[in-house]
This record gives structure tokens, C-alpha cells and sequence, in this order.
């Protein structure tokens, strides 16, 4: 599976305060979440973002909180994939469970530019700067992450594990 | 294959004789946690799998304190969904606000003795990893994972790395967990451990009380970490046998120790003698200094509270500083017990009579102000010191306004002085 997409850069650490304030969390609805996705350090990222667009930042990305609304909210913005130098541990797991593409990837965080369009590859972990002509090699998903992605997200494992 | 704490838990909750670092994992879970914020799309999604009941009703536990008491009809709307659940499935741990054994998530699991040595917990909110204090395994989760948690008792880990933190020495006075822990981040950085244990140990471990070791833990998250824990004392064991006479007269609990040989990626040696009352400053819990080297920093607020810092110990702080004295005119004062219990003690033993003298606002046991919801939100320009736990920006209110992070003795002495201050000031 491919994704392509205009990227929005932003840099180390970025936070689930910033992705989504706390003070919105009175919803969990994604079409709530999304009109305030980023607004904390990109006021008009709502509005520039589109359908397949790519996130790229630095080191640590979505530390901070547990909340899901999170993921939640760049994935109803419309990015198709996050590419990080790495993730904090409870947003890498709540990407994956609501079906947030994400990958790892110092030299690609690195070289991309705010505006680039990208490729990404899932299969391969290949991902392609198409503005610049660099390619940059990421870990593809582990099998298990592919079987959860498989059953659409954590929600579908469980519910074969269940039948089980 | 030599274990450490983290990894021997881990193990025996998923039936292994052993694991190693990077190993996948299926767990058994004591317990499983979450709010008001949290659990609502976790149940929807709970409803979603098609279950009919939770796995045991005993071991899930709903704790409404985010945006209590409801902030406004979406906050209630969400409680309401929650409580609706809670009574629909007979969940045990389920309280009404003002009950004895209501308050602040991590401040009563451990308190009301639900979590003891050797429990395995998960949590919807991230500061879950509080309980390690008690020799326990516990971390953060995210909605979905807390609804197939609800369902089936049971969650998939990756065993994480550990960071060995070695402590030696004493405390100062006036320093505590709080200074030790903001000190251990801005020294690792916020990823500093992360997807690792943090492992405390070492004979500096007995400086620290259980409500001090509480506060370290919860603050483990801040570096990244997925856990932190400490080894069981006797300090563990008299502070259980007090939350817990039942089960701890049965020894219904488990003191896991690492292996002597466990490995560790890294090894911190604090000596304790060496940690300073500290503050972090905006916007990173890790961007760290003396506190004694900041007291030019004018301040509008002091928040004293949270999971982190609102436990008896922290009040009874709180109290030696500002009994007998005045809030500074420019500062608005907010004390929050951390639960009912706390409250209650307080309230006996006249330390809220006290923080009233002193012109402090007393709050029922919240969130509210930590996460920016309610009780004390910042307007563009203003500045807090607060014993909570995160300073990015925008955290308590306006993108514009600022957190400073601190221990109890640096945020009450603050509060007198009208800017950041220590207690030898007064």
C-alpha cells in the first residue's frame, strides 16, 4: 500500500497538548477533533491540510498524554502517514490500534522539507521525497503490527481473538 | 536469563519463565483503568466488539476526575456516559464525587489500597505509571487498548529495556521526589528513557517516602519511560499494611527484585546530597534549573495539587510554608487535595483553616487545572508555578501563557513571594 502527499513539517518533541489542547477533549468526535488539530502551534493548519497529506517532525513525536483523541485527530485532519525520528510509546501504540500510519525514520525526518511531496510505501518502508528526488529506507511494519493492521486495528484483532 | 523488576513481572503475567528485552508478549491484567476523558470511547468502542460484560467487574476501575465536577454539558455528557456504564456493569470501583474513596486516579489506587507489590496495571492516562512506587508493573494506554483490556483482561507488551537509576545520599530539606525526578528528566531529557524501565534503586531509596516515590514514578512518563519502579522496603510494607490490612495479612501481594545481574542500557548514580529545589521551565518538563537561580519570574498563579503532588504529604507542605503567612497580593493560590481522604485529613488536622488564613482557594480533589480543563485555566500573558506535571505550551490555558513546574516547597514559598522563590526566602 502506497501513500502520497504534500508534507507539513514541524519539529522534536511535539506533544499531545499541541496536537490536540485539552480543552477540546470534551468530545471524541473526529469531525470536533480535527477543527482543532495542531491550532496550539499552527493556527491555520486545518485549513491548508489535505486528504493524503503527510506529517513529518522530529524526535519524541506525541509525547505527553494517553488520549487517543490525539491520533485521532491528525488521522480525521487527513494525513495519511506520520514520519518521525521516533515516537512517544503510548501515541506509537494508539497510532496503530485506530489505524494511524507511522514510521520511524531519522534521515528522512531529517531531509524532508515543509511543502516536499512525498511517497511512502508500507510494504516496503521505502519512502520518496518526489520535490527533491531522495529516497530513504524506513523499518516496514513487524508481522503482528500487519496482523492487527490486517484486522482493521486493534478493535478487529480483539473481536477474532474473542471468537477464538 | 537475568531479569530486572519490570521484566520479571511482566514475565509471570503472561505465564514465562523468562523474557528478554524486545520480546512480544501477551499479559494478564490485575487491573484496568479510566477516566472521565478516556473511558467514554473506550465504552464505545467496548460496545463496538460486542461484548456483554467487562472480564471482571472487581478488576476495571472508572474514576471520573478530569473535568469534575462537570466543567460544562459536554463534560457532564461524558460523565454521563461513563457513570451509565459504571452502574450497567456493577463496576466495584466506580465513586460518586464527595465519597471517602473518591479523587484523582493515581492518588487513589495506591491510597485506597487497590494496587499492591507485584500488580499488573494499565491505564487510559498516562501518568498510570505512578504505582511502580509500589514494587508494581504499571503504564499508559490509549481508548482502544483500555476497551479490549475491559473485554478480555489481557494486552500485548513489548518488554522494554531498563535504565538502572542508582541513588545515594540524602535529601536536603525542603527537597523532594519532585526535585529528583524534574532533575533525573532535565538531565535524560523528555526522551531520555524512551520505551524503557526506569529502575530506582540503591540505598538513597530509603530518603524517599512512599507519597515522595509516588511522585517520581508518575513523573516517569516525562522522560519518556514506559514504567518507573522501585524496589519493595519496608517502607512499601508498612505503607500497604495500612491500605491494604486485609490482603496484607493474607500476603496478597508479590515482591518481585531484579537479578544482581539483571542488564541495564544505561546506569544513573545519583547522590541525592547533589539535587537542588528545582524548577522546569517553559515549555519542556526537561528545560530544568535551580530554583534559587530564577527568582526574577514574576507570577500570576500557584497550583498545588495533582497527581503528581496532591497526596497528605504534599498539603502537609504546603501548610508548614504558609500557615502563619499571606499570599502575595498578585498571586491566586489554588490548593487541591488529591482525594476525599486527603481532603478529610486535612480537614481535621485544621490545615485547610490554615491555607485559608493564608488566602489560599481550596478545591474539591480535580484535574481541572493541570490539563488546562477547569478550577484555574491561564489567560494569554500569565504565568503559574504548579506541582503538576506538564508545562507545554498551552498546557493550562492560552497558547500564551506559561507553566513552571516545581515541588510543593517551591510552589507555596512562590506563592507568598509573587515570583518563583525557595522557602529559606521567607
Amino acid at each position: 500500500m502506497k501513500v502520497s502527499g504534500k508534507v507539513f513539517k514541524y519539529g522534536d518533541n511535539i506533544d499531545t497538548d499541541v496536537i490536540i489542547p485539552a480543552r477540546y477533549l470534551t468530545s471524541a468526535d473526529p469531525e470536533h477533533l480535527k477543527e482543532h488539530c495542531m491550532e496550539d502551534i499552527d493556527l491555520s493548519f486545518k485549513d491548508r491540510v489535505k486528504s493524503g497529506d503527510i506529517m513529518v517532525a522530529g524526535k519524541n513525536f506525541g509525547c505527553g498524554s494517553s488520549r487517543e483523541h490525539a491520533p485521532v485527530a491528525i488521522k480525521a485532519s487527513g494525513i495519511s502517514l506520520v514520519i518521525a525520528d521516533d515516537f512517544a510509546r503510548i501515541f506509537y501504540r494508539n497510532s496503530i490500534n485506530v489505524g494511524l500510519p507511522i514510521l520511524e525514520c531519522p534521515e528522512a525526518a531529517q531531509k524532508i522539507n515543509d511543502g516536499d511531496e512525498v511517497e511512502a510505501d508500507f510494504d516496503t518502508g521505502i519512502i520518496t521525497d518526489k520535490t527533491t528526488g531522495e529516497s530513504f529506507a524506513s523499518k516496514p511494519f513487524p508481522e503482528f503490527i500487519k496482523n492487527i493492521m490486517a484486522n482493521g486495528g486493534l478493535v478487529g484483532y480483539t473481536e477474532s481473538e474473542l471468537k477464538d | 536469563m537475568p531479569m530486572t523488576m519490570t521484566q520479571k513481572i511482566l514475565a509471570d503475567h503472561a505465564g514465562l519463565d523468562s523474557v528478554a528485552p524486545g520480546d512480544l508478549i501477551e499479559a494478564k491484567l490485575d487491573y484496568v483503568l479510566g477516566n472521565d476523558v478516556t473511558t467514554p470511547p473506550a465504552i464505545k468502542v467496548f460496545e463496538k466488539l460486542g461484548v456483554k460484560d467487562v472480564f471482571d467487574k472487581d478488576r476495571v476501575l472508572m474514576i471520573q476526575d478530569h473535568f469534575t465536577p462537570n466543567k460544562d454539558i459536554k463534560s457532564a455528557e461524558l460523565n454521563k456516559t461513563m457513570r451509565c456504564f459504571a452502574r450497567e456493569h456493577e463496576i466495584t470501583h466506580y465513586y460518586e464525587l464527595g465519597r471517602k474513596e473518591m479523587g484523582i486516579e493515581h492518588v487513589i489506587l495506591p491510597d485506597n489500597g487497590i494496587v499492591l507489590p507485584g500488580d499488573l496495571v494499565i491505564g487510559a492516562d498516562s501518568h498510570t505509571c505512578t504505582y511502580g512506587a509500589l514494587g508494581s508493573f504499571s503504564t499508559g494506554v490509549g481508548s482502544t487498548d483500555l476497551a479490549c483490556a475491559m473485554a478480555r483482561g489481557v494486552t500485548w507488551f513489548k518488554i522494554p529495556e531498563a535504565i538502572r537509576v542508582n541513588l545515594t545520599g540524602n535529601l536536603k530539606k525542603f527537597v523532594t521526589g519532585k526535585d529528583l525526578i524534574l532533575s533525573i528528566i532535565g538531565k535524560i531529557g523528555v526522551d531520555g528513557a524512551l520505551y524503557k524501565s526506569l529502575e530506582f534503586g540503591g540505598e538513597g531509596i530509603r530518603a524517599l517516602s512512599m507519597d515522595g516515590r509516588l511522585t517520581v514514578c508518575n513523573m516517569a512518563i516525562e522522560c519518556g519511560a514506559k514504567n518507573g519502579i522501585f524496589p519493595v522496603d519496608d517502607i512499601t510494607l508498612k505503607y500497604i499494611s495500612k491500605t491494604n490490612p486485609g490482603r496484607f495479612a493474607k500476603n496478597g501481594y508479590k515482591v518481585y527484585t531484579a537479578d544482581e545481574d539483571a542488564e541495564y542500557s544505561q546506569v544513573l548514580d545519583i547522590n541525592l546530597d547533589d539535587i537542588d529545589l528545582t524548577v522546569a521551565l517553559p515549555h519542556l518538563p526537561s528545560n530544568t534549573k535551580k530554583a534559587s537561580e530564577c527568582t526574577d519570574m514574576k507570577i500570576d498563579q500557584v497550583v498545588i495539587g495533582s497527581c503528581t503532588n496532591g497526596r497528605l504529604e504534599d498539603i502537609e507542605a504546603a501548610v508548614s510554608i504558609l500557615k502563619g503567612r499571606k499570599v502575595n497580593e498578585n498571586v491566586r493560590c489554588i490548593v487541591i487535595p488529591g482525594s476525599q481522604k486527603v481532603f478529610r485529613q486535612a480537614l481535621d488536622n485544621g490545615w485547610l483553616r490554615d491555607l485559608d488564613d493564608a488566602g489560599c482557594v481550596i478545591s474539591t480533589p480535580t484535574c481541572g487545572p493541570c490539563l488546562g480543563g477547569h478550577m484555574g485555566v491561564l489567560a494569554k500573558g500569565e504565568r503559574c508555578v504548579s506541582t503538576t506535571n506538564r508545562n507545554f505550551v498551552g498546557r493550562m490555558g492560552d497558547p500564551e501563557s506559561e507553566v513552571i513546574l516545581s515541588g510543593v516547597p517551591v510552589a507555596a514559598a512562590s506563592a507568598v513571594l509573587g515570583r518563583v522563590g525557595t522557602p529559606d526566602e521567607l
